[in-house]
């Protein structure tokens, strides 16, 4: 059963042609992750569903066309973002970061218990937080609402090991409660989330399987990812 | 002593009108990436607002009204003119220039090029002795205005959930709108209270000058948007400091230099601050 379908995504930035007609499905439970070496249009993908790059194709989130939405109208419909680089707003205190992201009743003690550091720091300015308090921000600002799917581009980038391995823990156990499509270049991050894996290759999904599967297999993974592990 | 209180204290007078006009310029293009030659036309048609209501009503109440439809007009341009041209930025500025080039022919057209006697109340004449020099009761008037102003933004941006999506907005627009947030009402809404404090700074420019003619709002505005510049883009401190420095410089240098001389002085202050801190003096 897919929740998200994307079928013959297209997008042209700059000139040039980015995505040449990308279809995938993601599945309702667990996470998904979007793999692909870069430049493969990982990001630009995320950005297409979210509605923050122009493109053509269908998206259909649950059946329902997401076509002509505006980015706001995706995540009333229950798209949560997590962007790349976390783009929290550096001026606005922890508080007011999430006050901003609240959505009709917003659960304060799921996004607390998860990241209990942002409690503690609820007066503190963004900017001034490390990169992985950033990131536990960017994330908590998603979870404070129910979503349907959570679209999550490279939460682990830049983070220092102990980081990722506690950001990990965090999105396994949101993973159990809503499906995550995840762009993540870690793949023991990968190895440790995701049931399934699309490779993009070429502005194309090249590759749809297994994602266990793919990462145990060596051969496979260093031709479509250019990587041993 | 007493010239120097007097040039401080109209300086100041002088930068209670910049700041009106370029904390509403400010908040548009930080949140919205509108560079809006067009805002100098919210100012006179504020201030023709304001002198067509008080002959029928006194002046408190009419500058109540020339408020509202300079708000109003602000709104009606955004939603008609500007909405559909977003990140369309060349179009945009051809669009307000040729608005605010069409609105001063407009009013000249209605109202005739010649300024007009405009009513100035009982509270805004006379003069206060202030250690020696006497000052305009008007200057007073209208850095009370610019403070109130000032202190009603900041409670805005501060307190309200709509002034931190314009805070968040002037960071990061692309974010706010994927936390779900529509933020055109916002873009709507710094019009309006851009569009309204332009307003304000008409009609108080009109009791200060005891004129109002269809030119006040694009001459004010060319020293709004060095004010906008040197104090950065999207910042209302930064405007108000800014719009002191400016105004406080141009009073100084125009009295002990020779005409036009501090006009000259505040754009080589311009060009200083661009070398040295080219986001402006509010930027981090």
């Amino acid at each position: 059963m897919s929740l998200l379908t994307v079928s013959e995504l297209r997008v042209r930035l700059g000139g040039l042609d980015i995505l040449h007609g990308v279809s995938f499905e993601v599945a309702a439970t667990g996470v998904t992750a979007l793999l692909g070496r870069n430049g493969a249009g990982k990001t630009t993908t995320l950005r297409a569903i979210m509605g923050l790059a122009a493109s053509h194709g269908e998206i259909g989130l649950d059946g329902s066309s997401l076509r002509g939405k505006r980015t706001d109208e995706r995540v009333k419909k229950g798209l949560g973002y997590v962007p790349e680089d976390r783009c929290v707003f550096a001026g606005l205190t922890v508080a007011e970061n999430l006050r901003l992201a609240e959505r009709g009743k917003p659960d304060y003690e799921r996004v607390f218990g998860l990241f209990p550091e942002l409690s503690k720091r609820a007066a503190q300015k963004a900017g001034s937080l490390s990169g992985g308090q950033q990131q536990m921000l960017s994330l908590g600002r998603v979870l404070l609402n129910d979503n349907r799917l959570l679209v999550i581009d490279e939460p682990t980038k830049g983070l220092a090991p102990k980081v990722v391995t506690e950001v990990a823990a965090a999105l396994e156990r949101v993973a159990q409660s809503v499906p995550v499509l995840l762009v993540e270049q870690n793949l023991a991050v990968v190895r440790r989330l995701a049931a399934k894996a699309i490779v993009l290759s070429g502005g194309r999904a090249k590759w749809t399987g297994d994602a266990q599967g793919l990462l145990e297999d060596a051969a496979l993974t260093k031709s479509l990812l250019g990587v041993g592990h | 002593m007493s010239t120097i209180v007097l040039l401080a204290v109209t300086g100041l007078g002088l930068a209670a009108l910049y700041f009106l006009v370029a904390s509403g310029l400010s908040l548009v293009f930080g949140l919205a990436d509108v560079l809006n030659f067009a805002h100098g036309l919210f100012l006179s048609v504020g201030a023709y607002a304001t002198w067509l209501a008080a002959d029928h009503m006194p002046i408190e109440p009419a500058i109540a009204v020339g408020v509202a439809v300079g708000a109003l007009s602000a709104v009606l341009v955004e939603l008609v003119m500007i909405r559909p041209l977003y990140r369309r930025t060349i179009e945009q500025v051809l669009v307000t220039v040729g608005l605010s080039l069409a609105g001063v022919a407009l009013l000249q057209a209605v109202f005739g090029a010649d300024p007009r006697p405009f009513p100035r109340p009982g509270w805004a004449s006379g003069v206060v002795d202030v250690a020696g020099a006497l000052v305009p009761v008007d200057r007073f008037v209208l850095i009370g205005s610019a403070i109130a102003v000032f202190l009603g933004l900041m409670a805005f941006l501060k307190w309200t959930r709509y002034g931190l999506i314009v805070r968040a907005g002037v960071e990061n627009r692309e974010m706010v709108t994927a936390l779900g947030i529509d933020v055109r009402k916002a873009f709507t809404l710094v019009f309006a209270i851009g569009g309204a404090a332009a307003a304000l700074a008409g009609a108080l420019a009109g009791i200060h000058l005891g004129t109002v003619s269809p030119a006040t709002g694009s001459s004010l505005l060319i020293f709004a948007f060095i004010v906008v510049v040197i104090g950065g883009m999207g910042s209302v401190p930064g405007s108000a400091l800014a719009a002191v420095a400016v105004g406080l410089l141009q009073q100084f240098v125009n009295y002990y230099g020779t005409a036009g001389a501090g006009d000259i002085c505040v754009v080589a202050l311009l060009a200083i601050v661009l070398l040295v801190r080219p986001k402006g003096l509010a930027a981090a």
